[in-house]
């Protein structure tokens, strides 16, 4: 289980653009779940995000997986066992190696990177029915430069790597924003499918209120810091696109958007 | 005219040294580190300081890959630790050892003719005594330029050379998978700099001298030989990034040897530099933007 508790974040404290987001703000994520949040700008879903992952220092407050405070930890030693897939599919490879050495690299997560050889050549055969999963024809490309291929198999080939090591969490930042609707559309699949073969917790920020509604087991609305909605199981399942469209629209209002 | 020839392989594949260190940081690391000016003198300074006193002509050469590593190690803490800008680090570094290199080598030297350099010691002498002294010079840095090479296109396919070259490639990558960036660069930075340092130092037991001023430029002569080697193998994808450097090195070495033979003055050589650089530049389309992995 994850636990944020009691996290307050000020953004330039001390200067007239001082910015209260979090006052003690908590939220906990059981284990196996898939939370969707939505937002509008500002709202404070990134930033949560970045807490839970350690990109960003918080003035009080802390974080917990499966009771462990990881407040401490820096943001690399967090990544031990949390993937992420950012909205940018630039981020998540590297584009001058190959798709071979990019997948190795990720094989090895977790493990020393000493002097031994770097691609294992008995886990291509792995590699390839992984790609395969995806369908989109990257099998045939172990090869090829990531930087050649198209955003939307960079994503597919980022979130693949992001969930090949055993983990406790997926964050999804907002992974589908950058693609067209078609490769977003794609990709949220393959997400959906990732998330419960390996049956991952995963929290996923998207500004798409239809994924939402679509995919994941429970549904946060999150503005100025705060959560407006949060909905779980049954009750998520229920929730529509014109419910949530009309929440959003009124917070917008609220907010002189 | 074949004496011209050789003279200058023998500098391309002295300075192909210094090139594969700018390579490591500009190319892999994406890192454009200065403290090369610095390492480079700094590995000749040692050199001539222990061959003066009688070392081991062939310790000399691990000696100045010690210091040059350390230097590599300050221009990282500076700017991994301390948070100081990769470019202004390297300048720290590279300002620092100035002083450095006077302290240890006391003022400019000269080594003695009756001292052994690595190129007339007994083993070398027991290999290669049957060629001139200046075939053998040959020999022995092609070997060494050559071995270098080996040595890092095997080490670039390691799991730790991969995440080397991953780390200028897109650090949040290796945040990702649970590496700490900084420790990454760090370590490549410590490599690069060690390489310039050996470069140093054989050029100093080729000359036998040091001077105080013999960095300076190194960090341009590094970064055009690299990029003259890239271009030109850039279609070419099976040619590694490490051989590419060694050809860009001797085919600068040969242009400026060309030029000197033309009769420019020797004082114009820094000119000639300058204005080579920006012509590789020009013609290879990349005017240094874009970081060049090969």
């Amino acid at each position: 289980m994850l636990e944020v508790r009691e996290v307050s974040k000020t953004y330039n404290p001390g200067t007239v653009t001082e910015q209260c987001l979090f006052d003690k703000f908590s939220l906990s994520v059981e284990d196996g779940q898939f939370v969707s949040i939505v937002g509008s700008n500002g709202s404070g879903k990134t930033s949560l995000l970045n807490i839970i992952c350690g990109s960003i220092p918080v003035e009080s407050g802390d974080v917990l997986v499966g009771g462990e405070s990881i407040s401490r930890k820096k943001d690399f030693q967090r990544y031990i066992t949390m993937g992420r897939v950012y909205q940018n599919p630039a981020m998540g490879t590297c584009p001058h190696l190959t798709m071979l050495e990019n997948l190795s690299l990720a094989d090895n997560k977790g493990k020393a990177f000493g002097f031994t050889r770097g691609i294992n050549k008995k886990r291509i055969d792995y590699y390839r029915r992984e790609l395969e999963g995806l369908g989109l024809g990257l099998e045939d490309k172990l090869s090829v430069k990531m930087g050649s291929l198209s955003g939307g198999q960079r994503q597919a080939v980022a979130l693949l790597m992001a969930t090949m090591t055993p983990l406790n969490f997926l964050i999804l930042d907002e992974h589908t924003a950058a693609l067209d609707p078609k490769t977003a559309e794609v990709i949220m699949q393959l997400t959906d499918k990732v998330i419960r073969e390996k049956r991952l917790t995963a929290m996923m920020v998207t500004h798409n209120l239809r994924y939402a509604v679509e995919y994941g087991d429970r549904l946060m609305m999150m503005d100025r810091g705060h959560v407006v909605l949060d909905r779980v199981g049954a009750e998520k399942q229920s929730t529509s696109m014109d419910d949530l469209l009309t929440l959003f629209n009124k917070i917008s209002i609220e907010c002189g958007n | 005219m074949l004496d011209l020839l050789v003279s200058t392989l023998i500098q391309g594949l002295i300075y192909a040294l210094v090139s594969f260190g700018v390579y490591i940081t500009y190319s892999i690391l994406d890192f454009p580190d200065l403290s090369v000016d610095g390492s480079f003198p700094l590995g000749a300074a040692v050199t001539a300081v222990l061959l003066t006193r009688g070392c081991n002509p062939y310790l000399t050469l691990l000696a100045a890959i010690c210091v040059g590593a350390l230097a590599g190690l300050c221009t990282g803490v500076i700017h991994v630790k301390l948070h100081v800008r990769n470019l202004l680090a390297g300048i720290i570094t590279m300002t620092a050892l100035f002083s450095i290199n006077l302290q240890i080598a006391g003022s400019n030297l000269t080594v003695e003719r009756s001292v052994d350099t690595i190129f007339t010691a007994g083993p070398t002498m027991a290999l290669f005594g049957g060629l001139s002294l200046t075939n053998r010079k040959l020999v022995v840095t092609f070997l060494i330029a050559v071995a270098v090479k080996l040595l890092l296109d095997t080490f670039f396919a390691t799991k730790a050379g991969l995440l080397l070259r991953a780390v200028g490639d897109n650090a949040f990558l290796v945040t990702s998978l649970a590496k700490d960036k900084g420790n990454v660069t760090l370590a490549g930075l410590v490599i690069s700099n060690a390489l310039v340092a050996l470069g140093g130092a054989l050029v100093c037991h080729e000359t036998r001298s040091f001077s105080a001023t013999m960095g300076t430029g190194q960090v341009v002569f590094g970064l055009a030989t690299v990029i003259i080697g890239v271009a030109l193998f850039r279609r070419l994808s099976f040619v590694k990034g490490t051989t590419a450097v060694i050809v860009g090195s001797i085919l600068y070495k040969l242009c400026i040897a060309v030029a000197l033979d033309l009769g420019l003055p020797p004082n114009m050589m820094k000119l000639i530099t300058a204005v080579l650089f920006l012509l590789v530049l020009v013609a290879s389309g990349r005017k240094g933007e874009e970081i060049i992995h090969a």
